[in-house]
């Protein structure tokens, strides 16, 4: 017999936004379950052992796993119920509009979770070398960051000896600090762009710290090694096209790759939800709601964020939207929302009049400074100077209902005011 | 003790003969080189079944092809490797291709393949609407299809193994002496091991030629040919229902677009000579060709969907033919050689083509009086209905406890892999395909290792990825001397 269970929200993913939704949902009363494939609640924050979280959610300095505790404790305190050690399997919409989940663990075996909303909080994957296509053989040696991430911070164990880094994502960096702390040589750190990809302090403290050079503009060309991984080829980029006349090796016997966060959307997939090329996300409303009515989306799994308190901040307010959503209130408004020039996307990708609305953006290029403006149907109805403008770091606006007053379509972008090097010249 | 029969190379060729030889009275042993069967050229392959038209009857690769085509749904019923018949798409985008396309589709009735048929644009959209409409015409081989290669090894050597048959693996032979006086060969591995055997088959692939000169046969030379392959996230919208041929070339059947039998989608392969036989890189200049050429033919194909790649060398020899014969040289051996594309197709046929040449060798092969025909049903999560999954979870319930996400596999699978002594990541990736999905790996490999690591008990800085040096780990946190932070 297959257990049926009801509940008044499931929450797929017990990571930083899971938690943040399903607390809010629980403090007002509802039946919240989150369901997790880990042993601990708490997604991968566990394994991010380093500090810097918190600042801004919790206004101090936190290590990934104490972050963890406190919104897993405060999940806890509100009634929140954790299903750990569980894959959903499936998830289907019913025709009464309610949601059926298939559930495997190996403590309760097969049961079914029948819910009136739900919540996706899958978080992301990381790009692989398979999906570069990078060239070479096919040595052991080679890992994702947040895979060597694990193995060295959960299981102790260190992935090699001598490390080269692709990628200059934040996990990447966080890496090559430890990696290095753990006696593990890091010979570079290879970025195919013009600048890091992770944030400035990570630059700073995880490789200026510690002499490990980055190839800016430079790309992997080969990875070298039948058995083990022994060599990697690199050569500078012209227009990302390789100059491989002028390339050069680098002994190693272990390859990082820190190439970009994909969010897990496979589930979403299989319940119909509508997704943004951009993001690789849903494409979601000002209340976070998907294409499909009671499906919400928030967190890595939305659009991938840098920093965990924005996750939190962000599933929060879903958490807040699911509770309206049961208590019957109508959909927002789908006024459509554009990422203009120098945006990559837009979250949400809708607009609903006189409701306060936070936006969140990537930009395109690295600015000194550069203006961000909000256009409604060819007024500029909202402005705000940024400085230190790079892809790696999110921008947010937040703009009030006041504003937000009439239907069409409402076009964010970013307008350059000075470069990088102008001012490091000043 | 002295075995009747040594079969080199556990491949397709030698493991579809331990199969045959299995069902006689006979000790047969199969020795392999790498850490685990399949691991050479039968690993890194098309996976196609293909459909008796490429080649003239005249050849024996033809002959055998066509047999081998016929065999595999009684092999598929009693040792249950994923197979789909799903048949066989050869198009051509100009008149000038369509003269290839009536020559081949000639040559298949010729050679006797049932039920081709020659068709129209409309009638190949019909059967393929993931073709490109520019397609001018072509024809349809039913009877081809798709095959997990290296499941199929897994499942021939398993059922051989019930029935009696050794496997040693690591066993690299680098040396076969024939005693005259006792009649019978003793085969010498790089590590010192040493068995007997009365007979000898040389079914080593790319290195059948080593073999066949350390043995003192016929001194002939095999040259890799490389295929590099490109396989898509199961979710492209580019999969056909068809495994669409393209008109082929003088040196392969060109590059292909395979719906694979488990349910992904395969572009490739390339074909060019190699210097070495144990280069299986890839370049992104094939990466680049291999696309363009498949998107002429099927539409959706995009960069965004590889999740991998791979190479795979074929072994040819001048005569492009196969090379299946008793040595004139060496006595009581058996030459299984050149097995190149369509030899995956043929192997179910080369095995039975061995085993008559064993007995024109003067062997007696006596049927067994109690043969194990069929392989017990292996579960898989992935196929299961969630009341098969609730009787299983009651049985062991690591049924229930998936490891790797994307390809959903549980944990019971991994350990059933490992016991049956897959014990590289590799091994236990292709038995089970844990860790062949979209993320490659990134979620479930150290979750994998663990397992292996506890079902086995190698320790977890001892395993490999595919044996030898292929270490996957540098040792244990604390084992590496810290170097101080850098003066600022």
């Amino acid at each position: 017999m297959i257990e049926d269970r009801n509940v008044d929200v499931a929450v797929i993913g017990a990571g930083a936004a899971g938690l943040a939704a399903a607390a809010e949902c629980a403090d007002h009363g509802l039946e919240t379950v989150v369901i997790d494939r880990e042993e601990l609640p708490g997604g991968i924050l566990r394994q991010c052992i380093h500090n810097g979280f918190g600042l801004r959610y919790f206004h101090e300095e936190l290590t990934g796993p104490e972050y963890a505790d406190r919104v897993v404790e405060r999940a806890a305190a509100s009634g929140v119920k954790f299903q750990m050690n569980t894959t959903v399997s499936d998830v289907r919409r019913e025709e009464n509009g309610d949601f059926t989940l298939l559930l495997l663990s190996e403590q309760s075996g097969v049961t079914r979770v029948h819910a009136r909303a739900v919540v996706l909080a899958m978080g992301c994957r990381e790009r692989n070398r398979g999906n570069l296509a990078i060239p070479g053989g096919r040595p052991a040696g080679v890992f994702t960051a947040g895979c060597a991430q694990k193995l060295l911070n959960t299981e102790g164990m260190l992935p090699g000896k001598c490390a080269v880094i692709v990628g200059s994502g934040d996990i990447g960096l966080i890496m090559a600090r430890r990696l290095r702390w753990s006696g593990v040589e890091v010979k570079a750190v290879v970025e195919i762009m013009p600048y890091a990809s992770g944030l400035t302090r990570n630059v700073v403290q995880c490789l200026n710290d510690f002499n490990i050079p980055l190839y800016l503009e430079h790309s992997v060309v080969s990875i070298n090694g039948r058995e083990r991984v022994q060599s990697v080829d690199v050569a500078p980029l012209h227009d990302g096209i390789p100059i491989l006349e002028q390339k050069f090796t680098i002994n190693c016997d272990t390859v990082l790759f820190s190439v970009g966060l994909i969010p897990e959307n496979e589930l979403a997939a299989r319940l119909g939800v509508e997704l943004n090329p951009a993001t690789g996300g849903a494409l979601v409303d000002a209340d976070y709601q998907t294409s499909v009515p009671g499906v919400f989306s928030g967190g890595n799994v939305l659009h991938v964020h840098d920093l965990v308190d924005f996750v939190s901040e962000e599933a929060a307010r879903a958490g807040r939207a699911v509770i309206r959503y049961l208590e019957g209130a109508t959909a927002a408004e789908r006024n459509p929302v554009r990422a203009g020039a120098n945006l990559k996307y837009v979250v949400p990708g809708y607009y609903a009049r006189g409701r306060d609305t936070v936006f969140a953006f990537r930009p395109l290029g690295v600015w000194a400074s550069a203006m961000l403006e909000a256009e409604l149907d060819g007024r500029v109805i909202w402005k705000r100077r940024c400085s230190h403008v790079r892809p790696a770091e999110m921008l947010l606006a937040e703009l009030s209902g006041q504003l937000l007053n009439a239907p069409g379509t409402l076009e964010f972008r970013l307008r350059p005011e000075q470069d990088e090097a102008a001012v490091e010249e000043a | 003790m002295i075995y009747d029969v040594a079969i080199i190379g556990a491949g397709v060729s030698g493991a579809s003969t331990a199969w045959q030889l299995s069902h006689f009275d006979c000790r047969t042993i199969l020795l392999e080189r790498w850490a685990d069967v399949g691991f050479g050229v039968s690993k890194a392959n098309s996976g196609i079944v293909h459909g008796g038209f490429h080649h003239p009857v005249s050849t024996l690769k033809a002959k055998l092809e066509i047999r081998g085509n016929l065999m595999f749904e009684k092999l598929q019923y009693e040792l249950g490797f994923p197979f789909q018949r799903n048949g066989i798409l050869v198009v051509a985008f100009s008149e000038e291709q369509m003269a290839t396309v009536r020559k081949l589709y000639q040559q298949g009735i010729a050679n006797g393949v049932r039920n081709l048929e020659m068709c129209g644009r409309d009638r190949l959209l019909e059967l393929e609407p993931k073709l490109n409409p520019e397609v001018v015409g072509g024809f349809f081989a039913p009877n081809g299809g798709t095959i997990e290669p290296y499941r199929y090894v897994f499942s021939l050597v398993e059922g051989a193994m019930r029935n009696g048959v050794e496997l040693q693996c690591n066993f690299e032979v680098t040396q076969g002496k024939w005693n005259a006086e006792e009649s019978f060969w003793r085969l010498t591995a790089a590590d010192g091991r040493e068995i007997s055997a009365r007979r000898v088959v040389n079914a080593a692939g790319l290195f059948a030629d080593q073999i066949s000169h350390v043995c003192g046969a016929e001194e002939y030379r095999i040259h890799p040919r490389k295929g590099e392959e490109y396989l898509l996230d199961r979710n492209s919208s580019a999969r056909p229902r068809r495994v669409i041929f393209p008109v082929p070339s003088r040196d392969s059947k060109g590059v292909l677009v395979i719906p694979t039998a488990e349910g992904t989608t395969m572009i490739g392969p390339t074909a060019d000579p190699a210097e070495d036989k144990l280069d299986t890189t890839t370049s992104a200049d094939n990466m680049h060709r291999i696309v363009a050429l498949v998107r002429q033919m099927v539409n959706g194909i995009s960069t965004r969907d590889i999740i991998t790649s791979f190479a795979g060398l074929r072994p040819v020899l001048e005569s492009e033919d196969f090379y299946i014969a008793r040595s004139e040289k060496a006595p009581h051996f058996i030459q299984v050689a050149g097995i190149q594309s369509p030899g995956l197709t043929a192997s179910p046929a080369i095995g039975e083509y061995v085993k008559d040449l064993l007995k024109e060798d003067g062997m007696t092969l006596t049927e067994k009086n109690h043969v194990v025909q069929e392989l017990p049903v292996r579960h898989e999560i992935r196929h299961e209905t969630p009341e098969t999954l609730d009787t299983l979870h009651k049985d062991d319930p690591r049924w229930t406890h998936v490891v790797c996400r994307c390809e959903n596999i549980s944990e019971a699978e991994i350990i059933e892999a490992v016991r049956k002594g897959h014990t590289t990541l590799d091994g236990v990736k292709f038995y089970t395909r844990g860790g062949m999905g979209r993320c490659q790996g990134g979620f479930c490999s150290a979750k994998i290792m663990k397992i292996i690591s506890r079902e086995s008990g190698i320790p977890m800085e001892k395993l490999t990825k595919k044996g030898g040096n292929s270490r996957l780990l540098g040792g244990v946190l604390g084992s590496a001397e810290v170097e101080p932070m850098p003066e600022k």
